[in-house]
């Protein structure tokens, strides 16, 4: 991999900005399974890391060991400087706060109108009770995404792009420091994924987030992506930017981008 | 042969254990703070308020048929008039909680082990989870405080349309004043009848809302599982009742008699 970074070399390149994730040597295994073999990453505040794969690889585990839906079996995992493993429970729902976690499917409350999806964070995670706060919160994230018609909609009403920016529109509304994100793009025609992703981009500046971002979509990953880390077999095979990877002579890495 | 019951021994005490960590997870909740009312009463709306036309009927036909059934029995003995009474005595003790709780099982349990399987699919219940809210404050504990509330008031309104389904299937052939009726029916009920049989219905209400929450919280992945958390919830929750109430005649007999 000539044009590409190695994980230590790139490790030591950016030790030195504020790292919100660090991920070293972790493990998880589903029974005789062993999903996550090695993995390594940091991710830097601001920065926008796409991590690619094929199915069945464990993107998804990791992003879901790092919002804590899941332990992992072996390896450090810090969040915000705490290593998720020791926290206690208090401290992982002040963590939970400060991560947001975009669902594949959006995961829109569906007994709940628009409104109401985004206003159980603020009531029972912030306990906000200030009804004209509330409003005004919901409002600003719909604007955001460009949603204030569907306050009143049910997510059976909304198309699968309305449902991704919902849900995009309920993390946001909590003002997460790092955002997750399982496949925001899956499902879509490349119209509305080109949205999405924009949509990502601009959020992102806008709330001065960092990102992970879990996609098969190269456009996504083109869009939104400062570093992309490419992921097979449980491990991370290759980091990078867009171009440098584009240029890889690894097979396995140039097959994403053919 | 060995190594499969071990196996077997050791899923069902696993699930034994998940229970009743399920349980405390449940009960630690209750006295926490911020206790969802607006959701705890929608959830009696639905538990309670569109059950009834489906457990009136039922009460109505049970109350109907058993004595349309009996009565030809007990007028050979030229005991027809000890109708009211035995109708009375069978509906309250016996066939009145367990029926409506079996139906309740039937109707309830289903709905929430779909409602909560589906949400377990969907990621809806990870996506609380994942954003710090509690979707075992919000989701179990208010069905679970539903069932447990609704079932009981569901059970009295049965018993009492199925004395009304009595006084009509004693009317078909013979004539009872409605009064009479009535007052035979409830001059052969004691409070020992009475109190265990409504005591025993809480139990039944929290049977179904325990075994629908805990079937669809539990739910795997795949579509295929909202289906098998229905269904189970509602062989589960029968079970349960059937047991329940075994024990529960057994503690009143031990009490009174």
């Amino acid at each position: 991999m000539n044009d590409t970074k190695t994980q230590e070399q790139e490790v030591a390149v950016q030790d030195t900005d504020y790292v919100v994730v660090r991920i070293q040597h972790l493990k998880k295994s589903f029974g005789d399974n062993e999903v996550l073999k090695d993995i390594n990453l940091e991710l830097h505040k601001g920065e926008n890391i796409v991590v690619l794969g094929r199915s069945g690889q464990g993107k998804s585990v990791t992003i879901q060991c790092i919002a804590g839906l899941m332990l992992q079996d072996e390896g450090g995992l810090e969040v915000l400087g705490k290593e998720v493993k020791e926290m206690t429970r208090d401290e992982l729902r002040a963590m939970r706060i400060k991560v947001g976690f975009l669902f594949q499917s959006g995961a829109l409350y569906d007994s709940m109108t628009v409104k109401e999806n985004l206003s159980f964070p603020l009531t029972r995670v912030l306990k906000l009770n200030d009804k004209q706060e509330i409003e005004k919160r919901i409002h600003e994230s719909l604007e955001s995404v460009g949603l204030e018609d569907a306050i009143d909609k049910y997510p059976s009403d909304l198309s699968g792009g309305m449902r991704k920016r919902v849900g995009l529109a309920r993390t946001l509304i909590l003002r997460p420091e790092i955002m997750l994100y399982d496949e925001p793009t899956t499902g879509l025609d490349p119209i509305t994924s080109r949205e999405i992703s924009e949509l990502i981009v601009a959020l992102q500046e806008k709330y001065d987030t960092s990102s992970i971002i879990i996609t098969h979509d190269m456009l996504c990953a083109r869009i939104t992506a400062d570093r992309i880390v490419v992921m097979n077999e449980g491990k991370y095979i290759a980091t990078g930017t867009y171009d440098e990877l584009v240029k890889s002579p690894d097979e396995l890495v140039h097959n994403f981008f053919k | 042969m060995a190594s499969a019951i071990i196996s077997s021994f050791s899923r069902y005490m696993e699930i034994a254990g998940d229970q009743v960590l399920f349980t405390g997870r449940f009960a630690r909740n209750i006295f926490r703070g911020g206790f969802e009312w607006g959701e705890f009463l929608r959830q009696c709306y639905i538990v309670g308020y569109k059950s009834i036309g489906l457990v009136g009927i039922t009460g109505f036909i049970i109350g109907f048929v058993l004595t349309l059934q009996t009565q030809p029995t007990l007028k050979t003995f030229g005991a027809q008039s000890f109708v009211p009474s035995m109708v009375a005595i069978s509906i309250i003790r016996e066939i009145g909680p367990v029926i409506i709780a079996l139906i309740c099982a039937g109707k309830i349990a289903s709905s929430i082990g779909a409602e909560l399987g589906s949400m377990k699919v969907t990621e809806q219940i990870d996506a609380m989870e994942v954003s710090s809210a509690n979707p075992v404050q919000y989701l179990v504990v208010t069905r679970i405080l539903a069932c447990t509330i609704m079932v009981p008031l569901l059970t009295i309104m049965a018993d009492a349309l199925a004395l009304l389904g009595g006084y009509v299937g004693v009317n078909i052939q013979d004539h009872v004043s409605f009064s009479l009726f009535f007052r035979k029916s409830f001059s052969a009920l004691e409070f020992s009848d009475v109190m265990p049989a409504l005591i025993k219905t809480f139990f039944f209400g929290y049977a179904i809302g325990f075994v629908g929450c805990y079937k669809g919280y539990h739910s795997k992945r795949g579509t295929e599982s909202v289906g098998l958390a229905a269904n189970s919830a509602v062989v589960s929750a029968s079970l349960w009742i059937i047991l329940l109430d075994a024990i529960a005649v057994q503690i009143t007999n031990m009490i009174v008699y």
